[in-house]
């Protein structure tokens, strides 16, 4: 889609274009080439010498069973919290988009986790699951559970799944609302008149109907869940206890920091950038063309 | 009040396509001309060249004596008035008119006697103060209309301005604007796909086909003789009724036709067209210069002041359309007789559709 | 709609009012807790109902800092919050509005290629290139500065093409009437596209406004009072800080961890623990 009418102009929008262009260059693309160039060298405990490593970084990573372990971490965490925030959200909406009172009121107090920010959202639900003090751990205690999620990694997931799944749920509520708003209310009303109940007009008209939506949230989650809940595991467990909760993009972050692994870190973040890239190609694939019914 | 000149005028498009191809068009100061043709015609195209919208690839366009191929649209001294109004959304009423006053640098009071002249013309006065959200159709028109007129152009351009308002509206605002463009002189060019628009507003009228211009002239004279099977069939509601004829002695000859004696159509055969008003219903014998056609009835359309009658004319599949006076009592399956007379008979070349005969 | 009346009509309200519930009781939970005092809290016997200690809490937090960690008051670290916030919304606006007129309005060369640079970075979030980013910040000695904080956040291909799309579905005859009526590009700018943007525009504010205030691990970087300049010095920070870290939200300090209701404020958190 282009537009009919333009603007004559030699040097105007060149003008325009060229603080957007110099931030994203020197802070987007500059940063992202350096890691490139880095995750090719070795620096020295010093930082002082850089050694030419061809892929020494990456085949190091590869053979590391942490960075295995990692891998199984994210795609745990990714699954557990896209499938959790996507379905009670669809739940959700699906109960607000019916003709009820209040529906409204409802509606907006769904919708403000999205303001709270993830580190936020971590300790907010680490206060009530923090084993000697938190209502909720005292609770399951209680029920003779032996809760700390500071010394069990199953805990320590299951508390970073819940927060971070409780962040996103509004987002997915309000998308998952307008695309059941935005099917038209007469297919749904043939498919009664042909005879389906309603549960089997969820399944088989609203549901597929909803599909492009559904899609749309799944990319958006994965990549939310690849990289807005480092402020979750940060302020909930530092990726811990014993890594059980450390992300891909968390590992990359803390090898940095901790090892001053700098290659190791870069090669990281190359891996993680192609896997963004493929991820926002097959979005964008599918957006572009809408999914199909 | 410039006349306009469009010389060969070309469009092509940068994927190669042609919209445009050679016009030649002359629009006396202070004429209302309309462009009329069915939707890729290319007329819009040619509006927005005269507009500076659209670059124009070849041949010439001027106003008054100026070429103005390469001015800015600014600078070509004109005012467009556009399909869906085009008004300025988050300015009042006023606003919208006084704006191209404004950017001209035109002085203060000068703007504000200019815009409260224009909505006296068009009585919306008491809307100037409201956003165009809050006027109805007809009203946004007029605004649209008033935006023009406070510039006083050389020359006003409308692109399909009444398409968007319901049909009794449109009826309105088309005398109306015929109105004042009589009154305020200026030379205009309107584009529309509407035939009846087109005949009841133009002096001059130019009917547009595939980037060509089919005919140009007064409505009436295009209506009396239109130069092509294209014009005949697109000038005038229902279209005329055209016949494929071949040479008969000195007479078309066709399966239900009869008479038509001093026609004379050409060896390779012809299309004969008639137009359903001039057709009549006779009883008796048909005079031999009049042309007759026998058919049977298979569709009647009663609207009260007229009847619309259709039925399959001969071997060719096609159903030819009488526009009775009053009341025809034709029940469909019998057959009728009808008959025009010779001056109201036309002939196409069979491959070109241009005008042969009379 | 095509629902009978049925006796599960009280169904949608119960399953909604278990959402808010859902919602809210982390966010109540931290409430209540920010109205006791410290002793009820490490003893793990918080009731939950609201105690007598609001005014106090919230004022020594916001405006005191706690004594016990020597902290500065949190009222100071809003305000630092808000200027950030307030510069990446406003910065991110203001450059994106301009590049999507430039790419949706005119024509030249590298026009694609000018939207594919911006776009692309859609797939490069701050996280996956945070050392190369934090050092070039540091290279141009913007640490510990606002415009270090800010700078590297505003470029935004999200809101460039929101913007795009939203310039694609203004009609072209606007532009065609403003270019008859004399309008330059710049004054069709500022006179139409520009308040006709003003719902994009607050739409966007306040998502923007959300993501500068919601940043944790960049301000975590790039605001290092005892500036190193190298990323594994402020990482050996970090480190330090992580050391208390099962206490954290908890036994160190439970008043200001109660506080941590409402928008997010990043650092405080790491403040915190």
């Amino acid at each position: 889609m282009e537009k009919r009418v333009v603007f004559d102009g030699k040097l105007l929008p060149y003008a325009l274009l060229m603080p957007q262009l110099l931030i994203t260059i020197i802070f987007f693309y500059w940063p992202a080439a350096q890691a490139v160039w880095q995750s090719f060298f070795i620096q020295d405990a010093f930082g002082l010498t850089m050694q030419f490593v061809w892929f020494e970084n990456y085949s190091v990573l590869f053979a590391n069973p942490d960075y295995y372990r990692s891998m199984v971490t994210t795609l745990v965490f990714s699954c557990l919290v896209t499938f959790f925030s996507l379905s009670i959200a669809l739940m959700f909406a699906v109960q607000a988009d019916k003709h009820i009172k209040a529906a409204g009121a409802y509606k907006t107090f769904l919708m403000w986790p999205y303001a709270v920010a993830p580190a936020i959202a971590g300790v907010l639900w680490l206060f009530m699951f923090q084993p000697s003090l938190g209502l909720v751990a005292q609770a399951i205690r209680a029920l003779g559970v032996d809760w700390n999620p500071q010394l069990n990694g199953g805990h320590a997931m299951t508390l970073v799944v819940m927060a971070a799944t409780w962040k996103q749920i509004s987002y997915n509520f309000l998308f998952f609302l307008a695309g059941l708003q935005s099917i038209p209310k007469s297919v749904i009303e043939a498919a009664a008149i042909d005879g389906a109940r309603p549960a089997r007009r969820f399944w088989t008209i609203i549901f597929p109907l909803l599909s492009p939506t559904t899609f749309f949230l799944l990319v958006v989650n994965i990549v939310y869940v690849f990289f807005d809940t480092f402020g979750i595991i940060d302020s909930v467990t530092g990726g811990g206890p014993a890594q059980a909760t450390t992300t891909l993009v968390y590992k990359v972050f803390s090898d940095g920091r901790l090892g001053g692994d700098l290659g190791g870190s870069a090669a990281q973040s190359v891996i993680l950038m192609i896997l963004v890239i493929g991820l926002t190609a097959i979005q964008f694939r599918y957006i572009e063309r809408k999914v199909q019914y | 009040m410039s006349e306009v000149v469009l010389d060969k005028v070309r469009k092509v498009y940068a994927g190669g396509v042609e919209a445009v191809r050679g016009v030649d068009i002359h629009v006396p100061a202070g004429a209302f001309c309309v462009l009329v043709g069915p939707s890729g015609c290319g007329k819009s195209t040619l509006l927005r060249m005269i507009a500076g919208l659209e670059t124009i690839t070849g041949g010439e366009c001027r106003i008054g004596a100026r070429r103005v191929n390469e001015l800015e649209p600014a600078e070509r001294d004109i005012a467009m008035v556009f399909q869906n109004y085009a008004l300025y959304p988050h300015m009042s009423v006023y606003d919208n008119m006084a704006y191209g006053l404004r950017n001209r640098g035109t002085p203060k009071p000068e703007i504000d006697e200019r815009v409260k002249e224009a909505a006296r013309i068009l009585e919306i006065t008491p809307f100037l103060d409201r956003k165009p959200r809050a006027l109805s159709g007809g009203q946004r028109q007029r605004v649209a209309m008033g935006r023009a007129i406070v510039r006083k152009p050389q020359v006003f351009l409308f692109d399909e301005p009444l398409s968007n308002l319901d049909a009794k509206l449109r009826i309105q605002m088309r005398v109306e604007i015929k109105k004042l463009q009589r009154a305020l002189a200026v030379t205009s060019v309107y584009v529309t796909h509407d035939q009846l628009e087109a005949m009841t507003l133009a002096d001059v009228l130019v009917v547009m086909n595939k980037g060509e211009v089919e005919q140009t002239g007064a409505p009436l004279d295009i209506y009396e003789k239109p130069a092509s099977t294209f014009v005949a069939s697109f000038i005038g509601a229902p279209p005329m009724n055209l016949v494929p004829v071949e040479a008969g002695e000195n007479r078309p000859k066709a399966e239900g036709l009869t008479g038509g004696l001093g026609l004379a159509v050409p060896p390779g055969g012809a299309i004969l067209g008639v137009r359903p008003e001039h057709l009549m219903v006779v009883t008796g014998a048909v005079p031999e210069d009049s042309l007759g056609i026998t058919f049977p009835v298979s569709a009647v359309e009663a609207v009260g002041a007229e009847t619309f009658v259709y039925g399959p004319i001969g071997g060719t599949g096609q159903d030819i359309i009488a526009r009775l006076p009053g009341k025809a009592l034709l029940a469909p399956g019998t057959p009728v007789s009808v008959a025009a007379s010779a001056e109201h008979l036309h002939l196409f070349d069979r491959q070109t559709g241009k005008r042969i005969g009379p | 709609m095509v629902e009978r009346q049925s006796l599960f009509s009280f169904l949608p309200h119960v399953i909604l009012l278990i959402g808010i519930f859902i919602v809210a009781f982390p966010v109540y939970v931290a409430f209540v807790a920010s109205t006791w005092d410290p002793a009820t809290i490490s003893n793990g016997q918080m009731p939950l109902w609201p105690g007598p200690h609001l005014v106090e809490n919230y004022t020594q937090t916001l405006f005191q800092g706690t004594a016990k960690s020597s902290r500065e008051p949190v009222g100071m670290m809003m305000l630092n919050s808000l200027i950030m916030a307030l510069t990446i919304a406003i910065g991110k606006i203001a450059i994106s509005i301009i590049s999507a007129f430039a790419i949706v309005y005119f024509r030249f060369p590298f026009r694609m290629a000018a939207f594919w640079v911006i776009f692309v970075t859609l797939m490069l979030p701050v996280e996956v290139r945070i050392y190369p980013t934090y050092k070039i910040v540091a290279d141009l000695g913007l640490l510990d500065s606002y415009l270090g904080l800010t700078v590297p956040l505003i470029a935004s291909a999200t809101a460039t093409l929101l913007f795009r799309q939203f310039f694609m579905t203004v009609p072209d005859e606007l532009v065609e009437a403003s270019k008859i009526d004399g309008a330059s590009a710049m004054q069709f700018f500022k006179d139409t596209l520009l308040p006709l943007s003003i719902t994009s525009i607050a739409a966007l504010f306040v998502i923007q406004f959300i993501y500068g205030w919601n940043q944790y691990l960049w301000p975590l970087l790039i605001t290092t009072r005892e500036s190193m300049g190298r990323p594994d010095g402020v990482a050996d920070r970090h480190g330090d800080r992580r050391a208390g870290h099962a206490a954290a939200g908890a036994g160190g300090d439970p008043d200001a961890a109660a506080l941590r209701q409402g928008p997010g404020r990043d650092r405080e958190v790491r403040q915190f623990r």
